[in-house]
């Protein structure tokens, strides 16, 4: 269970994030929404402990993050991130190998191996293995990313998964794909959390949706009840016309035309 | 692939051996490769009964052997060096010599040959060494970190910015190594030039006794950090992900790869792009794993200053060329053809 208990990050006098608590259990895929600038990343950060909070505390499995090694730590829960810069030219194979560096204590070569060729074959990048990943493409790349994030948590139980747009560079194939892989293993009890910015993926896959604005959580809940015109205005400010898909029963926004005046 | 790096690390060290026998042999005096391996054998204590002429004996023994070995350990230490703080800026283009580090080394030598002379006798016993091998290892290390602060933004150092100050560390550090040549005297001006254009002229037994520890415990460990490296090309953020203390990492690494190159400016100058041929070849041959770039980086290294020693003693005989002026003129065109050829790729 990872739980945030009343985040709260300050810089200087400017609060980017107040007052965050939830909970999210095994099995559970859980997506955060809000605009530009609603402290997504920040709180992200906290999560992954990257950023230490100014206030309140995060809880993994029932310890306080803090009391944890980074070994430790490493060993539970992994991270997409938004940004990722490399200038060696590891191959796509070198780079999802080093998502088993944190269990060659336990884990032996050949197991890494073959986790390293299970999830490249689930992200469907075998045939990238041995080219390098400054020839590839940016959705490529993210693939590859992903695929070493999954190598590292793959045979862990109530493993914790942290996602930072992970399908920004990504084509529709690749982006239901991603969402479609997190919640397979949220189904096998990995704890998922996603920031997203497309609403109509969110709906279409989360378990739970808690939207941000200005730092602070103002909705939390299951899609359906999460997701409604009003809320969407509120938080993105835009006007959005609200369908119910016939065969999944899910909802999706269509935003309505905004004018532009040039002058 | 286990198998393929086994046989490269062979080749190289054969090769290697090969060199330094042939090198051994050149000279103004001219010795048979067979008459240099003996007298090695017999050194290790093999081939007790062959007989080699006296005067080829005392020729190795004073000069060329020193010689040879030191190129062999400096080449190793500048190799290695190279990988490593490659592998800690991320970054295919940093160089010791490029981004600062040997110019730190290399400015607090002359300061020291400088202003010593009032405190030792002379620099040619080994209390004198060790004291320049300090010094040129807290150069290195000051203008290594130097550059690291002021590249880095949001945790990754930037390569303009990196370079920028590489270029700044070493305009200071000439300006500086400049004016100390106005207050130096004539022995000192001929050591200061030697330091600046890199030679291993001044070998001895000494010199070679004096830098070896220096060189030694980075050419052991730094190989451990491979796997760590590796992680560290993902970014500081992912490798730490991955349970690496990456400030641990960082600083051990530097403090290796500087005490390296630092012992090696102290003893032979600068000796630049070594550093950054070296790795870049390695690359090419074996891919990118620190685990076998790192410890085929200082192999090769040695083999790379063997022959580019060779080749400044006999290229223009009896007249000997810095051989900071060759590796400057293999290395430029690897420097240039690497910026080209990833100018798009690399994150300025």
């Amino acid at each position: 269970m990872l739980v945030a208990d009343q985040l709260t990050f300050q810089i200087g006098t400017k609060t980017l994030v107040q007052d965050i608590s939830f909970k999210l259990s095994p099995g559970q895929l859980l997506v955060i929404l809000g605009a530009n600038g609603a402290g997504k990343s920040t709180l992200f950060h906290m999560l992954s402990g990257d950023k230490k909070p100014s206030n309140g505390k995060v809880t993994l499995n029932g310890k306080d993050l803090k009391t944890y090694t980074i070994q430790e730590i490493a060993l539970m829960r992994a991270v997409v991130n938004q940004q990722n810069t490399m200038n060696m030219a590891f191959t796509a194979h070198e780079i999802v190998l080093m998502g088993r560096y944190p269990h060659s204590l336990k884990s032996s070569a050949v197991r890494d191996t073959e986790i390293a060729f299970k999830v490249m074959d689930l992200t469907g990048i075998t045939y990238l293995s041995h080219r390098s990943y400054l020839s590839l493409s940016g959705g490529e790349q993210q693939r590859v990313q992903l695929s070493r994030v999954l190598a590292q948590i793959w045979d862990v139980e109530n493993a914790l998964l942290l996602m930072d747009e992970p399908v920004s560079n990504l084509d529709i194939l690749y982006q239901q794909q991603t969402l479609a892989i997190a919640k397979k293993l949220a189904e096998r009890g990995v704890m998922v959390l996603a920031i997203l910015h497309d609403i109509n993926l969110a709906s279409q896959y989360a378990d739970r949706i808690i939207m941000l604005k200005e730092g602070r959580k103002c909705y939390d809940g299951p899609p359906a009840h999460v997701l409604l015109s009003a809320n969407i205005d509120d938080v993105f400010n835009i006007q959005a016309d609200i369908f119910t898909n016939p065969i999944t029963q899910k909802s999706f926004f269509i935003p309505k035309d905004i004018t532009i005046d040039l002058d | 692939m286990v198998r393929k790096n086994a046989l490269i690390y062979f080749v190289l060290i054969v090769v290697l051996v090969v060199a330094s026998g042939f090198s051994m042999g050149m000279g103004a005096v001219k010795i048979p490769f067979t008459d240099v391996m003996i007298v090695l054998a017999q050194k290790i204590g093999l081939f007790g009964n062959h007989i080699v002429p006296d005067q080829f004996r005392g020729v190795l023994d004073i000069v060329r052997i020193p010689r040879v070995l030191l190129g062999i350990i400096v080449g190793a230490a500048l190799g290695i060096s190279g990988t490593a703080i490659q592998g800690i800026f991320r970054n295919p283009l940093a160089e010791p010599g490029l981004i600062g580090i040997s110019a730190g080394a290399s400015l607090m030598a002359v300061i020291i040959i400088v202003l010593e002379l009032s405190i030792f006798a002379s620099l040619s016993n080994l209390l004198g060494y060790y004291l320049l091998a300090f010094g040129a290892f807290a150069g290195a290390g000051i203008a290594a970190l130097l550059v690291y602060q002021i590249s880095r933004s949001d945790g990754r150092s930037n390569v303009a910015t990196m370079l920028l100050a590489g270029i700044a560390i070493n305009a200071l550090a000439g300006a500086l190594t400049g004016l100390l040549t106005y207050v130096a005297d004539d022995q000192q001006l001929r050591n200061i030039t030697f330091w600046m254009l890199g030679s291993l002229a001044g070998a001895t037994w000494e010199t070679v006794m004096a830098v070896t520890p220096f060189i030694i415990i980075p050419v052991l460990l730094l190989p451990r950090m491979g796997k760590a490296l590796n992680a560290f090309a993902l970014g500081e953020v992912q490798a730490s992900q991955l349970g690496l203390k990456v400030n641990v990492i960082k600083r051990n690494v530097v403090v290796l790869a500087t005490m390296g190159v630092g012992a090696s400016v102290a003893v032979s100058g600068i000796i630049g792009f070594i550093g950054l041929l070296v790795p870049h070849i390695i690359r090419l041959i074996m891919g990118v794993d620190n685990r076998h770039v790192l410890p085929a980086s200082a192999i090769f290294g040695a083999l790379m200053l063997t022959l580019a020693d060779m080749v400044c003693r006999t290229i223009v005989a009896p007249i000997e060329l810095p051989i900071g002026v060759i590796t400057a003129l293999l290395g430029t065109p690897v420097f240039l053809y690497i910026l080209i050829k990833d100018k798009r790729k690399l994150v300025l």
